[in-house]
């Protein structure tokens, strides 16, 4: 049972997220307002994939990396079915989410037969071969990918025809997949799905076939990739191959893994951070992934649970030192980078650790 | 006398040129507790395995509750009323105590695969657990996680699991092992108060706690039955004394 306290702080942090993705239209109508627009929704719609991935990843520890081509999928059947005259929101969407189900019930039936390394090395194969037989899609463009000339209709609307709207949509489907997932993952299926991480052989002697729920989760989390892909052909009005690459899928990872896996908000912030951080830094230099790469690095061994482990080690902090007031706070940020000092020197010597007597000798 | 619960009909199973389980045959009736001593390394742990569906035989049948269960997977067999401890503890460390045993409960109740609703604040599934926490006096850590319990409160948990089971046969694989001489004492009284609700097979290596509580006593070594009868005839049995026993009941 969670405290209290910790209660109000998992709340306070996917309200401010939501309110804050709600309020950017507003602010955004001052300026560049179709780029910001057009940035923040990719944020949520990626945001959606990654809740799926967390689902997996954090709940059940099935590191599936091959994740990329669920959304493919999803945006291939919108493409797909818009390239034949069919751009009804009401029949693309339950095929797209058909479609990338059945996919992860085809492909989990294999995958989850293994586990660990193997697990992430066969879900990569598969990803793979979702790719290249994307890219080999000749009549549907290849490797070119496909052009959507007409948005999808929602019941006849052209919601999504309209900017503003469709944000609010996206906002809107992003806070339904993530109440959704909370849902499941407190459920009973999500207990069992949750135990079968923590000790498989205990769950099978107390009669549950773990691999029934496990594949059941996979399939749900292929659909939360399906309902992005959905999501993204939209956005964009385009699909292509390079919707499945394998990169993707280890964006997908480092997403959840930056906010901090096993929360489901964190999955949002992870996104929401990697994507801005993304165009922010190659803005200033196309070399960004070498400024990126360390950042990663820093985060996960600076903060075992991602963003999300460092904002709550900080608010440790802040309770600890009893902080009052400005001297008080500079004082307890001089300890604080002490402490972060000794602590950096051992974690340095430590990995030394093999070389450290010969240097000294 | 009824038909026994577990019937195990000339069970056999190699590792290799190993031979762990030798044409084991042995019967746990309605109400007994029967236990299995052997020295390490004699096949006990491979033996529950066996019967609990971790592990297939080479050869041999597993008869339970009337059912031919040798080819059931683990799960259906938990399903059947077979609930088991491990020698090593195997509790889920993340989880709430209460919840390591309402699991347990949900999986007698069969019906996991609803995916709305908070599990942990189902009634009918804490309930029953609660009862079960307090038959093993871990009614007061039904809220920790039950990877901070001691190691005497974890072994008490996986009774506690079992219990919740409701089974038709516990399966006990060394519940005193690595427990300090009161947790031991504590678990010993725990067990007599379980003896005659459910029926047990008892594999264990503390000698007090079998001769405490065993109706019948097989005797496993390198394998194999050595021989098997009631406790007063066991402690007796000059090849038992020689082959294992030895000094430990003067």
């Amino acid at each position: 049972m969670p405290l209290p306290t910790s209660i109000a702080r998992r709340e306070w942090l996917p309200v401010t997220l939501f309110i804050a993705f709600a309020l950017l239209p507003v602010a955004a109508a001052f300026d560049a307002e179709t780029y910001l627009l057009g940035l923040f929704m990719r944020v949520m719609i990626f945001a959606i994939a990654a809740l799926g991935l967390d689902l997996l990843v954090g709940y059940g520890a099935l590191v599936s990396f091959g994740h990329a081509a669920f959304i493919g999928i999803g945006a291939y059947a919108v493409a797909i079915l818009a390239s034949h005259g069919v751009t009804e929101a009401a029949i693309s969407l339950p095929f797209a989410l058909a479609a990338a189900t059945a996919f992860a019930w085809l492909t989990g039936l294999v995958c989850l037969r293994t586990r660990g390394v193997y697990f992430i090395m066969i879900t990569l194969a598969f990803g793979q071969m979702a790719y290249f037989f994307a890219g080999s899609l000749a009549p549907y463009g290849g490797d070119d990918g496909l052009t959507i000339h007409t948005r999808n209709t929602l019941f006849g609307l052209a919601a999504f025809k309209h900017e503003r709207l469709f944000y609010y949509i996206v906002l809107g489907c992003l806070i339904g997949c993530y109440v959704l997932c909370r849902a499941l993952v407190a459920s009973r299926f999500g207990r069992v799905f949750r135990g079968a991480r923590e000790n498989p052989t205990r769950m099978v002697t107390l009669g549950f076939e773990i691999h029934h729920y496990q594949l059941m989760a996979y399939m749900m989390s292929g659909a939360f990739g399906g309902f992005a892909g959905f999501l993204l052909a939209n956005a964009s009005d385009f699909v292509s191959p390079a919707y499945m690459s394998w990169q993707r899928s280890g964006e997908l990872i480092i997403m959840i893994i930056f906010g901090g896996i096993g929360t489901l908000h964190g999955a949002i912030l992870g996104t929401l951070a990697f994507l801005l951080l993304g165009e922010w830094l190659s803005g200033l230099t196309e070399h960004w992934k070498m400024i990126f790469g360390p950042l990663l690095v820093l985060v996960v061994l600076l903060a075992r649970g991602g963003l999300i482990g460092l904002a709550s080690q900080l608010a440790t902090w802040w309770r600890r030192e009893h902080i009052h007031s400005p001297s008080g706070f500079a004082y307890a940020l001089l300890r604080l980078v002490r402490s972060l000092r000794v602590w950096l020197d051992a974690k340095i010597i430590g990995l030394a650790g093999p070389f450290r007597s010969r240097s000294r000798d | 006398m009824t038909e026994p619960v577990l019937r195990l009909e000339a069970l056999q199973k190699s590792f290799g040129a190993l031979t762990v389980t030798n044409n084991v045959t042995l019967e746990v009736a309605a109400g007994e507790l029967h236990a299995v001593i052997g020295p390490n390394g004699a096949g006990k742990t491979t033996l529950i395995n066996q019967i609990s569906g971790l592990l297939a035989p080479d050869s041999g049948r597993i008869v339970f509750a009337d059912q031919d269960v040798t080819a059931l997977s683990a799960p259906k067999r938990a399903a059947l009323g077979l609930a088991r401890s491990f020698q090593i503890t195997s509790v889920l460390p993340g989880f709430s105590v209460l919840e390591n045993v309402a699991l347990a409960v949900q999986a007698r109740m069969g019906s996991s695969f609803r995916f709305f609703g908070r599990a942990s604040a189902e009634e009918a599934l804490n309930t029953p657990a609660m009862a079960a926490l307090g038959e093993v006096g871990l009614a007061a850590r039904a809220d920790m996680l039950a990877g901070y319990l001691s190691h005497g409160e974890k072994r008490a948990l996986e009774l506690a699991i079992a219990l919740a089971m409701e089974p038709k046969l516990l399966l006990l694989d060394e519940p005193m092992a690595g427990v300090g001489r009161e947790e031991s004492k504590r678990l010993i009284t725990m067990l007599s108060r379980l003896k005659g609700r459910f029926p047990i097979l008892l594999v264990e290596h503390d000698m007090t706690a079998v001769f405490a509580l065993a109706d019948r006593i097989s005797v496993l070594i390198y394998g194999q039955i050595l021989t098997s009868g009631i406790p007063d005839a066991v402690r007796v049995d000059p090849q038992v004394i020689a082959a294992y026993l030895g000094e430990e009941l003067e």
